[in-house]
């Protein structure tokens, strides 16, 4: 039995990784298992068959209002802003060729925080907590600030093409101009956006609502399609640039498209759920093992394993140290450094 | 290799002279310069003659003991940037990068919210105690792997750790408004408001790192040499490399824990040191120091007048400063050291 089963029609052909459709299949039931629970644990516990009964649009009235309106928007968004964060991490790593590249630490994410803290500070009132203008700008603010990021990174980056290490070396850069920025305008503000701006720059799905659901859903299942069909030039990018070259695809142009994506699907999760650390590191490589380094089967795996860990990430941090609640960026970064020290261990002897 | 500025050494000697000349200067224009109007005069009779009025007291308790403080952070951070290049065989390692500065605000930050600590006496010592547990952490990382110590590698793993103490950082800062207030000034790297008993307690750590970083620089030279060279030269590398990062330690920690995270002296005033006297350690290292100090004390003079009459983290001036240049030697490219 061959690993992979061709699928054609007149029109498009495509190989079809049994294994990965396994996975994904797997993956896909997992998430869904972990979005029922995570629904019916909180302060008011709800059985999970209550869950699914109110989901499918037979639960009672009281169940109706406390999941519908409170919990699972919120969950929703984060399994969204894990999918997005994860690709991003899944194409840059592509791009970079360095398994240990990841949106935040080439500073788009940093961008985006700089906008939002900067959006909070110019357009708070002089004296109460109310913003002048209406925060659904604040996205906006915070996707547009991804995206600066990204191109100003890719443009300095520029020199007879792109270089993966140039790349990577000038992200580092920025992201420690933006970090030192954003504590300036934090610090300029008055008291209360300060904590405000903190808990989003770590990284919180907290008081999530399903407006912003709908407006990043379509975004990001937009770009996500767009990914997967572009995937097969990642593949070639990641031979290496005379390969990729050799097999003629225009490497500076795929280059700066892959980007593109990334920087878009990071600045949409970024711009409603603020910094979530370390998953567009982490995702990718649990993909990676589970499925291989073929990207039509990597991006939709990164994308469920991201989903996973900011699901996980929110239900720890709004039930651990309840009522407190810390931000779910906390647990995504306390888990992911630890493993990126692993995977640094683990490529001592390749 | 492009050919120094100053090529015999009177003129080397010479430019150090002009250049402990300019610190003192500038140390100078920092009594004076700022939102409260003193002249010279001024200055002179608060030491001959301290008679308790505003401005006298203003020179005396802010603005003396911030320009010493600007001066010896500048100079540290440059002498531990000019360490760290040589020994990594990185152009772009600095304290800020590698991610030390990160996690000693880490560490004030967990001591702050969980054990109540709050006089600034006391963060300076658990700064250097975090500056100097992430330097290791880091250095640890970094020669990891196949092929040991890149500078890819280590600059990879300063700017994950960079990112993971930064987010636990604000996701503590986040839970906790009071930490948040004590903490955010210093965070930002800022040598305003700095009594000068913080100095005085870390200046013997941070005396003997420069006089260890002036021991080590025949050392430093055989290194730059390249490893194999340096060994063959019957140089014991691991000894040197770890002396100089026990150097890099007592600098760049006693550095963050007097004025926070100042970023990118470290990489820019190493570069210019050598532009100025060329490869050779044994002048880069004291040059690094008078530029670095001089390079501080004028950020933090022009911060006082960005936007008045607030005042600009000098951290943040540096990092304006600094970023073009970081920009400029990341596009130069990795080996050319």
């Amino acid at each position: 039995m061959s690993q992979y089963r061709p699928f054609r029609t007149k029109w498009m052909s495509y190989l079809i990784d049994k294994k990965a459709v396994l996975y994904v299949f797997f993956l896909s039931i997992a998430t869904l298992l972990l979005l029922i629970v995570s629904v019916s644990i909180g302060e008011m516990k709800i059985h999970p068959i209550e869950v699914v009964k109110t989901l499918i649009g037979m639960g009672n009235e009281m169940n109706e209002l406390v999941i519908k309106s409170f919990r699972l928007p919120r969950i929703v968004l984060a399994l969204l802003a894990g999918m997005a964060l994860a690709v991003s991490g899944a194409i840059l790593q592509g791009i970079i060729r360095n398994p240990l590249a990841s949106p935040d630490i080439i500073g788009i994410t940093g961008g985006a925080s700089l906008a939002v803290v900067t959006f909070l500070t110019i357009f708070s009132g002089e004296r109460s907590s109310a913003l002048t203008v209406s925060i659904h700008w604040l996205p906006v603010a915070a996707f547009i600030g991804a995206l600066t990021l990204g191109v100003l990174v890719y443009v300095l980056s520029w020199r007879n093409g792109v270089t993966p290490v140039r790349l990577v070396l000038i992200g580092i850069g920025l992201a420690a101009a933006m970090q030192a920025l954003t504590n300036m305008m934090i610090l300029f503000g008055p008291l209360y956006l300060a904590t405000q701006a903190q808990i989003w720059i770590t990284g919180s799905v907290n008081g999530a609502n399903w407006n912003q659901v709908s407006t990043l859903a379509p975004w990001i299942i937009i770009l996500m399609v767009f990914v997967w069909i572009y995937a097969r030039r990642l593949n070639t990018q990641e031979l290496g640039e005379d390969l990729a070259r050799g097999f003629g695809s225009v490497v500076q142009r795929d280059r700066m498209v892959l980007l593109l994506f990334s920087t878009a699907l990071a600045g949409g999760a970024v711009a409603f759920v603020g910094g979530v650390g370390f998953v567009g590191l982490m995702a990718p490589h649990i993909a990676r093992k589970l499925v291989g380094s073929s990207f039509g089967a990597l991006i939709p795996t990164s994308a469920l394993v991201g989903a996973l860990l900011v699901m996980g990430a929110d239900l720890i941090a709004r039930t651990a140290f309840s009522p407190l609640e810390v931000p779910a960026g906390v647990f995504t970064s306390a888990l992911g450094a630890p493993y990126f020290i692993y995977l640094l261990y683990r490529s001592r002897n390749q | 290799m492009k050919k120094e500025l100053l090529h015999t050494n009177s003129q080397k000697v010479i430019g150090m002279i002009l250049g402990i000349i300019l610190v003192i200067v500038f140390i100078g224009c920092s009594f004076v310069y700022g939102y409260t109007k003193v002249n010279w005069g001024m200055v002179i009779d608060s030491f001959r003659q301290f008679d308790g009025s505003n401005a006298h007291i203003i020179i005396q308790e802010s603005r003396v003991p911030r320009a010493f403080i600007g001066a010896a952070v500048g100079a540290s951070l440059a002498v531990a940037g000019a360490l760290m290049q040589g020994i990594t065989r990185n152009p772009l390692a600095s304290p800020s990068i590698f991610g030390i500065n990160a996690g000693a605000g880490f560490f004030i930050v967990v001591a702050v919210t969980f054990f109540s600590v709050s006089s600034i006496h006391q963060f300076a010592w658990i700064a250097f105690f975090g500056a100097m547990v992430t330097a290791l952490i880091v250095y640890f990382l970094g020669t990891l792997g196949r092929d040991g110590l890149t500078p890819v590698k280590l600059t990879l793993a300063g700017a994950a750790m960079a990112a993971m103490f930064a987010s636990l950082t604000q996701g503590m800062l986040s839970l906790n408004e009071k930490a948040l207030d004590e903490v955010l000034f210093w965070l930002t790297g800022s040598v305003e408001g700095r009594k000068l008993e913080i100095l005085t307690t870390m200046l013997p750590y941070l005396v003997v790192g420069w006089i260890g970083a002036l021991f080590l620089t025949r050392q430093m030279n055989i290194l730059a040499m390249g490893e194999d060279v340096a060994v063959g030269l019957g140089q014991k590398t691991a000894i040197v490399k770890i002396s100089a990062a026990i150097v890099i330690v007592l600098l760049a920690g006693s550095a963050v824990a007097i004025a926070g995270p100042v970023g990118f002296i470290g990489i820019v005033i190493p570069h210019i040191a050598r532009g100025l006297v060329g490869i050779d350690y044994r002048w880069v290292i004291p040059y690094s120091a008078l530029l670095g100090a001089m390079l501080l004390l004028i950020a933090d003079i022009g911060a006082r007048y960005v936007i008045m009459p607030k005042e600009v983290p000098v951290g943040v001036m540096t990092a304006l400063i600094g970023t073009p240049f970081f920009i400029y030697i990341a596009r130069r490219g990795l080996n050319k050291l």
